[in-house]
């Protein structure tokens, strides 16, 4: 079997849905919401890659590489924030974060 | 290729920002907690200089960083508001913060590096370009969410914004990736020449690449972050919040919408029209219910992002014009209401319901007068500013045939005048509560510059006008 675009797309897009719903239906850590944000960046970053080799464009890797960066950066503010909000809370389930309703 | 220093004159405000910003982090490390004022007082001047820097540009449109970074018209026009927006809300903020003892560095470098990515979004010409600006903005605003870090609902605030604004990346960048395998290109005018025929995978793309945008103007459905951070982030913060983030985050809408999407915009108006419907009734609906100002504001921005975006679902340049003018207004009201909201300080605190404004137009008129006109204008009762913008944007809706948003837009107005009035009406009809600290002297200048661009803009709406269909034509 040729591993073709589709197989690497469908790989992302499940990643992606997988990252998507692990925000969506978790209920116990904050933690985990942050790993499903990570599993969502190299979702996109399989994409990025595959189109890259596909189109015989190096636009697409180059953009992975700068998500990357990001992703990084971000997960640092993420358990920055969070560092913060456990010293003040005592908790970090995603249940006790809800002082505004909403 | 030869580089040269002179070609990256069009881009100097922006360079000025990230060189003034690293120098201040490092001075403010340096120094230490002393260094407050003066970091404040710097990043103010920095960012009037590339307020300067903007207007003294090259009038000609340029293209730096092949293809990237564009400086024409209609990003010049969104970079003066985005700076005035983010130095009128550190001007409210300094003192505010100092006497809640929040006071910190930091604080002034975040804002200058959230207004840098603000202002690389406005120019973005590629994807690329957008996602990083849209990260520097909104990495930033994670953080001063979270300024008052000794307290539950300002950390609260923070995470929630982390996590959604996390997920809308997310999304916005898996439709990037699709838009860019589908059409071979990051850049704007590149996809607009590959997306001719809307093929299916275009179209998950743009339905990606427009929920996370819709996010970061919070438009519904992807509203739920703004009541809560509002709410949560000091005041000061959720003034910053409401005006130039939001201008920064439509003008890339549009010039998304515009430049890369012109050959599809069957496919993408149909999504606007909807998020924009349902963001005016949302907007309206829910915001009569709430007795937290801030709060408050937050449904009435989702409202207002809500008719901005008619502007966008007509798609023409009358339509980018009336979204230019709508948020300059917008973000003068933002500004205004805030500076009020900010001097709601009793002996023992802020308050922040609107009961506490009860009877403000005995204790102090003309602040009363003032928030007066501004609710007013909020719900786009003529003569005043929040009319003129409303007319316009309804006015290309109705030009490019989409009478249904049009109509729809004019009721939601209608219902939520109901919660601007009730303001009104608290403060002057209903008996007077303890009078508040008096306003400090920043406060008073902000207030009174929207207050009354809000009251006389219809005598001479002519050079707004002139200014943002100058800088729509830039699109087209």
């Amino acid at each position: 079997m040729v591993i073709g675009l589709s197989h690497y797309l469908t790989v992302a897009a499940i990643l992606f849905t997988l990252g998507t719903l692990g925000i969506f239906l978790n209920r116990k850590n904050v933690i985990v919401i942050l790993m499903s944000v990570e599993l969502i960046l190299l979702a996109v970053n399989i994409n990025f890659v595959a189109f890259s080799v596909f189109l015989g464009n190096i636009t697409g890797q180059i953009f992975a590489l700068f998500v990357l960066t990001v992703a990084a950066a971000e997960a640092a503010i993420g358990l920055a924030i969070l560092v913060v909000f456990f010293r003040n809370r005592g908790s970090i389930a995603v249940e006790d974060i809800n002082t505004m309703k909403g | 290729m030869t580089f040269s220093l002179a070609a990256l004159g069009p881009a100097l405000p922006e360079i000025l920002l990230a060189v003034a910003a690293l120098f201040l982090v490092l001075y403010g490390a340096i120094v230490g907690a002393k260094s407050v004022d003066t970091v404040n007082g710097l990043a103010l001047a920095v960012l009037f200089a590339a307020l300067v820097l903007v207007l003294l540009g090259p009038s000609e449109p340029a293209v730096l960083f092949g293809g990237s970074f564009q400086v024409d018209a209609y990003g010049r026009f969104l970079k003066v508001l985005t700076l005035l927006g983010s130095g009128g809300a550190l001007a409210m903020s300094v003192d505010w913060l100092k006497v809640e003892k929040q006071s910190r560095f930091e604080f002034a470098v975040l804002i200058l590096l959230s207004t840098l990515g603000m202002m690389m979004l406005i120019s973005a010409g590629d994807l690329i370009a957008l996602y990083m600006g849209l990260e520097l903005m909104s990495l930033s605003l994670y953080v001063i969410a979270a300024n008052n870090r000794d307290s539950v609902r300002s950390t609260e605030a923070g995470l929630k914004y982390f996590v959604l604004g996390a997920l809308s990346s997310g999304m916005l960048l898996y439709g990037a990736s699709l838009i860019y395998g589908f059409t071979g290109s990051v850049n704007f005018a590149r996809i607009a020449e590959a997306a001719h025929e809307p093929t299916l995978g275009l179209i998950f793309g743009i339905v990606f690449m427009f929920a996370g945008l819709a996010f970061k103007v919070s438009a519904v459905p992807f509203h739920m972050w703004t009541p809560d951070v509002y709410e949560g982030a000091p005041t000061p913060v959720t003034a910053f919040f409401g005006a130039a983030p939001k201008v920064a985050a439509i003008a890339v809408f549009v010039r998304f919408s515009m430049e890369a999407l012109p050959n599809v915009t069957h496919q993408w108006q149909q999504i606007v029209v909807f998020i924009s419907l349902a963001s005016m009734v949302l907007g309206a609906f829910a915001a009569i219910g709430q007795k937290n100002l801030k709060r408050l504001m937050a449904y009435s921005s989702i409202g207002h992002m809500g008719y901005a975006l008619v502007g966008l679902a007509a798609g023409t340049e009358e339509g980018v014009r009336g979204v230019l003018v709508y948020m300059t207004i917008y973000m003068a009201m933002t500004l205004g209401t805030f500076a009020c909201i900010l001097s709601m300080r009793r002996k023992d605190g802020m308050v922040e319901n609107y009961e506490d404004l009860a009877g403000l137009a005995r204790t102090s008129p003309v602040k009363a007068f003032m928030l007066a006109a501004l609710m007013f204008s909020l719900a786009g009762i003529p003569p005043l500013a929040g009319f003129l913008a409303k007319y316009y944007v309804f006015l290309a809706a109705i030009q490019a045939g989409l009478y249904t948003l049009a109509v729809v837009g004019v009721l939601a107005s209608v219902v939520g005048a109901f919660y601007y009035l009730r303001i009104v009406k608290v403060m002057y009809f209903d008996e007077p509560a303890t009078p508040f600290e008096p306003m400090p002297v920043e406060l008073k200048a902000v207030l009174a510059v929207s207050g009354l661009f809000t009251l006389l803009l219809f005598v001479y709406p002519a050079p707004l006008l002139a200014a943002a269909g100058v800088a729509a034509r830039a699109l087209f």
